[in-house]
């Protein structure tokens, strides 16, 4: 199976090098009248969780690229510790090929390795990523695991401005899964929403922006039972408080 | 005046004798105060901005450059005639200064007017490397003035233009802080209504697109000759006296609407050629432009030089007086305008860059349809029949021909009197005769702002051909704006003759603003061989693609100047 995640990445390479036309060597000024290289880190989230029932975690979310207008490569990560059990829930690397498929949008293809306590995971992810009509971010992907079970995320993010700093963030999560893997606590079907609204401040720039905010969890189906078998909750609801970084 | 230079030139340049002039500058690290924050900069001669060339029509100039700087530099001559290895920019004209290297550029001065200088290699001219070149004429100037002043703008910004660049590629709205907010909806629906205001905004949220979206890069401090509004540059007269300001925008991003409160100005010159004079209240001075303006100042009081910027996100001021130390009052900044759906008319027609086929031949779908036929100042608009259909109160909208109908940018004084607008410009003296133009290119300002990219015809430089031209034709250029922003678009080594529909007298810049949604043409007279650069002067977008390379094939060898000035239309039309 890690056979067809390396074969989605090196077709991901390769329309990418099509679409990157190599002329630009002959007009030495386009090399220096050009800005063509970029890159950034930032963390979506960065907080400290409350639950109504006393589980404390702390998240990061964040991504890092390097790349150009036609391509860029791009590291994704996702982690929730828990403090109670000091260890990681969950805890994903994602390594993938973006390249822009239209006005708004780009496609993402690569690998997603997922290394928490208990079993380890590795995925071949295929993505759609962009900005969709009247401001919704839209993140999706579609995932096939060494175990051969496929699942699908889709994020939406809308940030209404109550001024130009102070930003209310409403965010939309949710995770499906084609079949069962119980070994990881996934069952088919719907398996978990995540909704957060979260209050931030623009203090430097967009470099440093603080927030506190509400996260609801909720697990569904087979999933849910597979949670309260081992013991865990299918609902909390967690006061967040955190801050968004960029550099 | 000029006529006659450039004859005298292509007549005998040999057997003239020419006054020499040298001059030495060093490109160094600096500190940049601008009252508000302290910068590490690029500048000249240990400052930023550099000093001020001061130059005589008719002499050979030879100006030693010295990299001080741990990465390549040069130095591009804004808006000088010049042979082309003497532009400055680097893999165009010659390859760069390297650290450490003195490079020397050796080039007779056939102008006079206001210009400036600026490095040519990556942000260091938004990181300061900029300065000031005034041309004394060798004849008589049609109008008198017993002081001069440079009046150098600029938009200072605390990040540097690599950091700008890069967050502007990360979000592309990452400074702008004029974005419509909660606050501002229901002003709105208490206005017109809560429907009405929230249609607006479904309208502007389905197409992605920001009313707000004037300045791409906010946060900056407005500075005068280097000095932030609490330092106060100061300009000092006699009572009577006539002042020539000659204002320069060497701003990287931002556009300024200048005036003086209490004083009328009387526009001379634009882009360093003699315009008819103009009595103006406030005039809008794009990027790279140049304005000179006489004033006379009859009382012994001081005056605000206010200059806004066109987004109204910051300003530059500056003070004349009588003595140091005297100060005027410094107005409020204006409310900040907003485009309108008439200046996105032009980015709804053809939508956004063709991303899967950015190699193929754009030049084949141009066949746009020209709603209506020229007007008065010889532009069309696209934007006609979207025209003022945002507000409806189209009525006592102001209007401008080089905006379209209906836009949220056009400009207007502050005291409801005169604005300036290229309609105005008309050539004192002109330089060329005035004939048909061989050949039109179809030239569209395009991008993609979500991306942060800039194009032309849809392709940008990295992607694109040279655009060729021949020796000896006069080639028209139509450029249709497609996308929200204003570019300021800038041609190397040959003059932009703005078409203000007035024949021969539509005057000569270097540098055409062309405003959201509108059509604008220029003809240019191809009497320079060699390779130029073409490109859109805001920084960010000439660096994202909005450029070009223009290959002028033909012409006398360009050491050797003989011929007829204008000489045979070599190209195909």
């Amino acid at each position: 199976m890690s056979r067809l995640t390396a074969s989605m990445c090196g077709l991901a390479l390769t329309s990418a090098a099509l679409i990157n036309p190599a002329m630009a060597q002959e007009d030495p000024a386009k090399k220096t009248q050009t800005a063509k290289t970029f890159w950034g880190v930032s963390t979506e989230k960065l907080e400290y969780r409350y639950s109504d029932s006393d589980e404390e975690l702390a998240v990061i979310e964040g991504d890092a690229y390097y790349g150009t207008d036609e391509l860029k490569f791009r590291w994704l990560f996702e982690g929730e510790w828990e403090e109670a059990h000091n260890a990681w829930e969950t805890l994903e690397n994602q390594f993938v090929a973006q390249v822009p498929v239209d006005d708004f949008w780009d496609a993402k293809a690569g690998i997603r390795v997922d290394t928490p306590e208990g079993p380890d995971r590795v995925y071949g992810v295929l993505g759609l990523t962009g900005l969709a009509p009247y401001w919704f971010e839209i993140d999706t992907n579609l995932y096939v695991s060494d175990e051969g079970d496929a699942s699908a995320d889709f994020e939406a993010e809308y940030e209404l401005l109550i001024t130009n700093y102070w930003i209310l963030s409403a965010t939309f999560e949710s995770l499906l899964a084609f079949s069962e893997d119980t070994e990881i606590g996934v069952g088919q079907g719907l398996n978990s929403t995540e909704v957060g609204l979260r209050l931030s401040y623009d203090v430097i720039g967009r470099s440093f922006s603080p927030y506190v905010g509400v996260v609801h969890e909720r697990k569904y189906g087979d999933t849910a039972d597979l949670a309260r078998d081992s013991g865990g909750s299918t609902e909390d609801w967690f006061a967040v408080v955190g801050a968004r970084l960029s550099f | 005046m000029k006529k006659r230079m450039l004859a005298a030139l292509f007549g005998g340049l040999v057997s003239m004798a020419v006054t020499a002039a040298e001059y030495d500058i060093s490109v160094d690290r600096v500190q940049i105060d601008t009252g508000d924050f302290v910068k590490e900069g690029i500048g000249y001669n240990g400052a930023s901005p550099g000093p001020i060339l001061r130059f005589k029509e008719g002499e050979e100039v030879t100006i030693n450059v010295t990299n001080n700087l741990d990465e390549m530099t040069s130095i591009h001559w804004h808006g000088l005639i010049l042979p082309f290895e003497q532009d400055g920019v680097p893999g165009i004209s010659f390859p760069g200064i390297k650290p450490g290297e003195t490079f020397t550029y050796q080039f007779p001065i056939v102008q006079a007017g206001t210009y400036w200088f600026h490095s040519h290699s990556g942000f260091q001219e938004p990181n300061g490397a900029y300065g000031a070149i005034v041309i004394e004429p060798e004849g008589r100037e049609p109008f008198r003035y017993d002081r001069e002043y440079v009046v150098q703008l600029t938009d200072k910004h605390p990040h540097s233009g690599d950091r700008i660049m890069r967050n502007l590629k990360m979000s592309a709205d990452y400074y702008n802080r004029q974005q419509q907010t909660v606050g501002d909806f229901f002003a709105e629906s208490g206005e017109k209504g809560f429907m009405a205001a929230l249609q607006d905004r479904m309208m502007w949220g389905d197409m992605r697109m920001m009313k707000a979206d004037i300045e791409d890069v906010q946060g900056f401090t407005g500075l005068i000759n280097g000095k932030g509004p609490e330092q106060n540059w100061t300009g000092l007269f006699e009572p009577g006296e006539r002042i020539r300001l000659r204002f320069i925008n060497s701003s990287a991003m931002t556009y300024f609407d200048v005036r003086i409160p209490g004083l009328e100005m009387t526009v001379v010159q634009a882009d360093g050629n003699n315009v008819q004079p103009v009595n103006v209240d406030e005039f809008r001075i794009g990027v790279a432009e140049t304005y000179d303006v006489i004033v006379r100042i009859k009382d012994e009081k001081a005056y605000t030089i206010f200059a806004e910027s066109m987004g109204r996100s910051g300003y530059a001021r500056g003070t004349l007086a009588p003595e140091e130390g005297m100060t005027a009052e410094v107005p409020e900044l204006r409310e900040a305008p907003l485009l309108t759906m008439a200046d996105m008319a032009g980015h709804m027609d053809h939508g956004g860059m063709d991303h899967g086929d950015m190699s193929s031949d754009d030049m084949a779908d141009m066949n746009r349809d020209d709603t209506g036929g020229d007007d008065m100042a010889g532009m069309d608009h696209s934007a006609m029949g979207h025209g003022s259909m945002d507000e409806g109160d189209g009525a006592s909208m102001p209007e401008d021909p080089f905006y379209a109908k209906g836009s949220g940018l056009v400009p207007t004084a502050s005291n409801g009197g005169k604005f300036l607008s290229y309609a105005d410009l008309k050539a004192q003296n002109p330089l060329y005769e005035h004939r048909e133009a061989t050949r039109e290119i179809e030239l569209r300002l395009t991008g993609n702002m979500e991306r942060y990219e800039w194009s032309i015809n849809g392709i940008k430089y990295e992607d694109a051909d040279p655009i060729v031209l021949q020796y000896g034709e006069r080639v028209r250029f139509k450029f249709v704006n497609e996308t929200m922003m204003t570019h300021p678009m800038h041609l190397h080594g040959m003059w932009s003759i703005l078409d203000v529909g007035e024949g021969k007298w539509n005057p000569l810049k270097h540098v055409i603003s062309v405003a959201p949604a509108t059509t604008v043409y220029m003809e240019t007279e191809v009497d320079a061989p060699g390779e130029w650069a073409f490109h859109c002067h805001l920084s960010y977008h000439a660096a994202s693609g909005m450029f070009r390379k223009i290959v002028v094939e033909g012409g006398p060898d360009s050491t050797v100047a003989e011929g007829k000035q204008n000489g045979t239309p070599g190209g195909e039309s």
